[in-house]
Parts: structure tokens; C-alpha cells; sequence
């Protein structure tokens, strides 16, 4: 274990041209610092400003040619273009639905669960736990063949039910839940059981409004993390009528490539990238707390 | 004791039972819908593919047979799983510690009062929020021979032109750069959080006490965010193992297997090569790395928090 060593004695009478010359060396190093930073934002920002600046270069520029980032006046023709040569509409309708879908269940499931597991004491209860646990801890993308398997022989393959299914339990939203019933005080549930609430009106008007940070946290992760799936519903299904924007993008960019369609491409991502992003940047607070619970402290 | 006729006695023994049992199963009740979804799709799949890796089923053998631990045996003799397994080894190996500290550096860099700190947060935390194929999409833009971004940048600099996706000594460090680009945001919220929990006067009086930027963030920082450290190490190498989406669209794990992953692999084998017996094992051996990574550092978080209580 380090430990703080006592601080070196430090003289208490400087020269006045020494402490000067320490501060003007402090300033240039908190600029430099400042500056260094600045430039490591850049490069992040880099990729995506890449993105927008080409989805918006007209066809009369050559790519390669230049200015980097936004060569002549920006059009909107290449956007017009791409949700033309692909049904994109089908996909952001089919996004949509499994994402919706799938939080609604996983709501009402994750709610009633994660309350039993905090409230209620019935026969099981750890053992069950447990499986939640096991659920949580194993990444069920890994899993894909066996679902697959399963899906196959329930004849569902190629259907939005398909892509929803394996999602509708969530081992993360009933531990979530479970910790944020537990903090609230049991008085409540007592004093509404005295008045003659029964278990839903329990759970609807007692906890369902007290746990509703947790919730929306949940909402913000469930609807990111599928909106952005992409390998389940590739495998799961095989027309564009059934597939999400994800898996669109990716036969869009496969059938652009070999053309040198940058231009549409990037017009393409940027329609697949910006609902989540503009949510982003409207909720940042809530999206980066919401984040931090995914990592379950 | 009340005197009550038998009659009612019996009713209100009969109703008390039924709302014992009532309340000593309704918990049960509750928990059943998500249970049903949870075991028919992570439960029953884990023993499935258990089961199934010992089976033979691929094109040849359409109907499936029990072979015991033969498919086990050809994958250990198969040279590819080992290329593949190293790759992604090496892709952990690199991606976790560089994420992991950069992340730390910029939460300690953002944690400070700056001018436009939340344009600066923005900018290192938005490729968490988008989808990982689009950010494929975007970075095959940027790998392109001589049109893409990092042949132009480096052709100002006059080290133009790659072929980052098609060299197989490129490809894989140019995926790492997209999985530390990707990810670093993400890891440096946990730091950040971590960093406004611990106490302020701790650094003020180490600061008083002459102790420099790099001195308090090994003697202090550091030794104080170790629990976010493990923590972040563990959700990072469990990532890290499950690389798969940008590998369809930069790639798809050639030239000759040299930015091939692991689950990668396991869609080929299953999707292309139609062979599910090899695709399950393959399947248990990446059950079994992650669950280790998961309980290992688990363990080592839960030894730590004890030692500070």
C-alpha cells in the first residue's frame, strides 16, 4: 500500500522574482494543458464532423480533393438520394417497434420482479435471484446460436417477435429496480396496505412513482442498447422488411462500397445515427447518469 | 378467546390459510413473467449449447449425433481458433489499458474547472451513444486508400497511402483505434463520477502540502478510484471479448484471419460454414472467458471493498 510520505519541507521565503517566474511557468503549463486537451476533443469530434461534412459535399466534388472538411457548398441531395435507394423508412418503422416493444415488456416484467425481489418473501426468492444474476453477467450475445436455434424451430425466424423475444426479461432492469424499491421506506407500503390497497395498486401508486428516476435510467439504456443492436437481428432475420436500421445500414454500406458512394453512405449513417445522437445532446445529464448505472455499483 | 360458532370458525381458517398461501407464493407470481422470459432465452440456451457442442450437425451430417468432446478436440486442432484467439487476446491486451488510463487522464483533466468543459465532455463521450455499425460505416470512410481521412491527414505529413483494411499487419491495430475512440468516453464517466465522490480536502491538503499534479494523482487518485478501476477493467475486457459488429462492415475478420475475433468466428462457423457443433463449442468457450473475467475481478472488487471498510 503507498502511502503519503511526509511533504518535503518547503522554504516559506522566496525571493519575489522566483515566486514571479513559478507563476508565469504554472500559467504556460495550465495553457499547454489546455491546449493538448483541446486538441485530443478534436480528434474525437473528428470522425463524426468527417461524417456530416461528406454526407453534405456535393456530387460535383471529387472525393480526395479539396478542403478536408466541407469542400464547396453543402447540399442535402445526397440524404434525398440515400432514403431513395433504400427502404429506410421500413427500417427506422421496424426500429421503432422492437425498441418500444421491447421496453414495454421489459418494464412491466423488470418492475413486478425486481418488487418481489425487494419486498416480498416467498420460497426460492435467493436461489431465483440468482438466475437474475446469471442472466446479467452473461452477455446474451454470445448466445446467438442457440436462440437461434430456438427461433428456428418456433418458426418465428425473420420477424420482429423474433428480434424482441430473447430481450423481454431483463436481469439488469429487476436488479435495478430491486435496489431502488428497497430505498423506499416500508411505512408506505404499510400505510397503503392499512387502507386497503391490493398488490397492483401497491406497486402503481405507491413505488411506480417513487422509483421513477431508476426507471427513465432504464428507459434511456434499454432504448440505446437496441436501437444500436445490430448481430441478433442480423442473424434472426433475412428481408429488409424485417430488419432495423442497424442491420440496413450495414447492406447499404456493403452495396455503396465497391462505387465509391462515400457521400451517400455517410448520408445514410447520418440518418441512422441522428435520432440517438440529437437525444444525446437534448439529455446529456440524463444519459450520462443513466450510463452510469449500466455499470450496477 | 372469542366464542364463534364452527361453522364461521371453519370459513375464517379456510380464508386465513388461502391468504397465507396467497402471500407466501404472490411474490412467486410476480417474479414469474420475467423467470419465464429469463430461462427461455439465457437458462435454457446455456444448457442447449452445451449439449449441442457435443453433437455432431453440419452440412454433411444433417441430422445431429452424439460424438462426445470430438468437436472440442478439432477446434484445439484447428489452427485458425488459435489465430483467432490470440487476435483477440492481443485486441484486449491493447484496447482495455490504453482506454482505461486515457480514460482517467481526461476524467482528471475534465473534473477541473475549464472553459467549454461540457463541449469537451460532448466530444470524448457521444461515440458510447452511437450505434456501432454506424461508426463502422463512418471509419471504413476513414481507412479508405488515399480518399479517406487518415490517408489524407497523414499525406499532408507526406506518409499517405495505406491500405489499412486489406494489410494484415494494419487491420487489427486499426480496429483497436476505433474500439479506444468508441469506448474511452464511456469508461471516463465512471472516473468522473468516482472522482466528485472522493473528498475534496484530501487534495487541498496535499496540494498545501507540495505535492505535485502527477505525485497526488499516483499517491491519492489513484489508490482511492481503485474499486472504479476494477470495475471498468472488467465491463472493458468483457467488451473487449465480445467484438463483433464493425468486423462485418472492416474486414469480416480476413485478410486470412488476421483481424478475426472470436465471436466473430462463431458467426462464421454457425452462419457460414453451417457447422452448429462447432459454433456451440466455440459458444461454451467464450461462456466460460467471460464468466471468469466477471467472477475473477468480481472477487478481487469484493476483497478490495472489504480491506477499506
Amino acid at each position: 500500500m503507498a502511502t503519503v510520505e511526509s511533504p518535503l519541507p518547503v522554504a516559506t521565503s522566496r525571493p519575489r522574482a522566483l515566486a514571479l517566474s513559478t507563476r508565469w511557468r504554472r500559467l504556460a503549463g495550465s495553457a499547454l494543458f489546455y491546449v493538448l486537451l483541446a486538441i485530443v476533443c478534436l480528434i474525437w469530434a473528428g470522425p463524426l464532423i468527417w461524417a456530416l461534412g461528406t454526407a453534405v459535399r456535393a456530387a460535383s466534388q471529387p472525393l480526395g480533393k479539396g478542403w478536408l472538411w466541407l469542400p464547396g457548398a453543402p447540399t442535402l441531395e445526397n440524404f434525398r438520394e440515400a432514403w431513395r435507394s433504400a427502404p429506410f423508412l421500413t427500417y427506422y418503422t421496424n426500429t421503432i417497434i422492437i425498441v418500444v416493444g421491447i421496453l414495454a415488456c421489459q418494464l412491466v416484467t423488470s418492475v413486478l420482479a425486481g418488487y418481489a425481489f425487494a419486498r416480498g418473501r416467498f420460497p426460492g426468492r435467493d436461489l431465483l435471484f440468482l438466475v437474475f444474476i446469471f442472466q446479467l453477467l452473461t452477455p446474451i450475445t454470445v448466445l446467438i446460436v442457440p436462440n437461434y436455434l430456438t427461433m428456428r424451430s418456433l418458426h418465428l425466424v425473420n420477424s420482429k417477435l423474433a428480434i424482441m423475444l430473447p430481450y423481454l426479461g431483463s436481469g439488469f432492469g429487476t436488479f435495478l429496480v430491486r435496489q431502488a424499491c428497497r430505498t423506499v421506506p416500508i411505512e408506505m407500503e404499510e400505510a397503503a396496505r392499512v387502507e386497503g390497497a391490493n398488490w397492483w395498486q401497491l406497486i402503481w401508486h405507491v413505488y411506480v412513482p417513487l422509483i421513477r428516476p431508476a426507471l427513465f435510467a432504464f428507459t434511456i439504456i434499454s432504448a440505446t442498447y437496441h436501437w444500436n443492436d445490430f448481430l441478433w437481428p442480423l442473424i434472426v432475420t433475412n428481408t429488409p422488411g424485417a430488419r432495423p436500421l442497424t442491420v440496413g445500414l450495414s447492406a447499404f454500406t456493403q452495396a455503396g462500397e465497391t462505387g465509391a458512394q462515400f457521400p451517400l453512405i455517410m448520408a445514410g449513417t447520418v440518418l441512422v445515427v441522428a435520432p440517438m445522437l440529437l437525444a444525446f445532446l437534448l439529455l446529456q445529464r440524463q444519459f450520462i447518469d443513466s450510463f452510469l448505472r449500466s455499470g450496477l455499483k | 378467546m372469542a366464542v364463534a360458532s364452527p361453522r364461521v370458525e371453519h370459513v375464517r381458517a379456510r380464508s386465513t390459510v388461502l391468504r397465507r398461501v396467497a402471500a407466501r407464493w404472490s411474490g412467486l407470481l410476480l417474479v414469474l413473467p420475467a423467470l419465464a422470459f429469463i430461462s427461455a432465452f439465457t437458462l435454457w440456451p446455456t444448457l442447449h449449447v452445451l449439449f449441442y457442442s457435443l453433437q455432431r450437425h453440419d452440412l454433411a451430417h444433417p441430422t445431429a449425433s452424439f460424438i462426445g468432446l470430438a468437436n472440442y478436440r478439432e477446434i484445439v486442432d484447428d489452427p485458425i481458433f488459435w489465430r483467432v484467439l490470440k487476435n483477440t487476446v492481443y485486441y484486449a491486451a491493447v484496447t482495455v489499458p490504453i482506454s482505461i488510463v486515457l480514460a482517467l487522464l481526461l476524467a482528471v483533466a475534465l473534473n477541473q474547472k475549464l472553459p467549454l468543459r461540457g463541449l469537451f465532455r460532448t466530444a470524448i463521450f457521444y461515440p458510447t451513444v452511437l450505434p456501432t455499425i454506424s461508426a463502422a460505416a463512418i471509419w471504413l470512410f476513414i481507412y479508405i486508400p488515399d480518399l479517406g481521412l487518415a490517408d489524407r491527414l497523414l499525406g499532408l505529413l507526406h506518409l499517405g497511402h495505406h491500405n489499412w483494411l486489406g494489410n494484415a499487419h494494419l487491420i487489427l491495430p486499426a480496429l483497436m483505434v476505433i474500439a479506444i475512440w468508441k469506448q474511452s468516453g464511456y469508461f471516463m464517466i465512471f472516473f468522473l463520477a468516482g472522482l466528485q465522490a472522493l473528498p475534496a480536502e484530501v487534495f487541498e491538503a496535499a496540494a498545501i502540502d507540495g505535492a505535485g499534479l502527477f505525485r497526488r494523482l499516483w499517491s491519492i487518485t489513484l489508490p482511492l478510484l481503485w474499486p472504479t478501476t476494477v470495475f471498468v477493467t472488467t465491463i472493458a475486457l468483457v467488451g473487449a471479448f465480445q467484438t463483433v459488429d464493425q468486423l462485418f462492415l472492416l474486414g469480416q475478420g480476413g485478410p486470412n484471419n488476421a483481424s478475426n475475433l472470436l465471436l466473430y468466428r462463431i458467426y462464421q462457423e454457425a452462419f457460414q460454414n453451417f457447422n452448429l457443433g462447432h459454433a456451440s463449442a466455440l459458444t461454451v468457450i467464450m461462456l466460460v472467458l467471460v464468466f471468469a473475467i466477471s467472477v475473477i475481478n468480481y472477487r478481487s472488487l469484493e476483497r478490495r471493498a472489504y480491506y477499506e471498510a
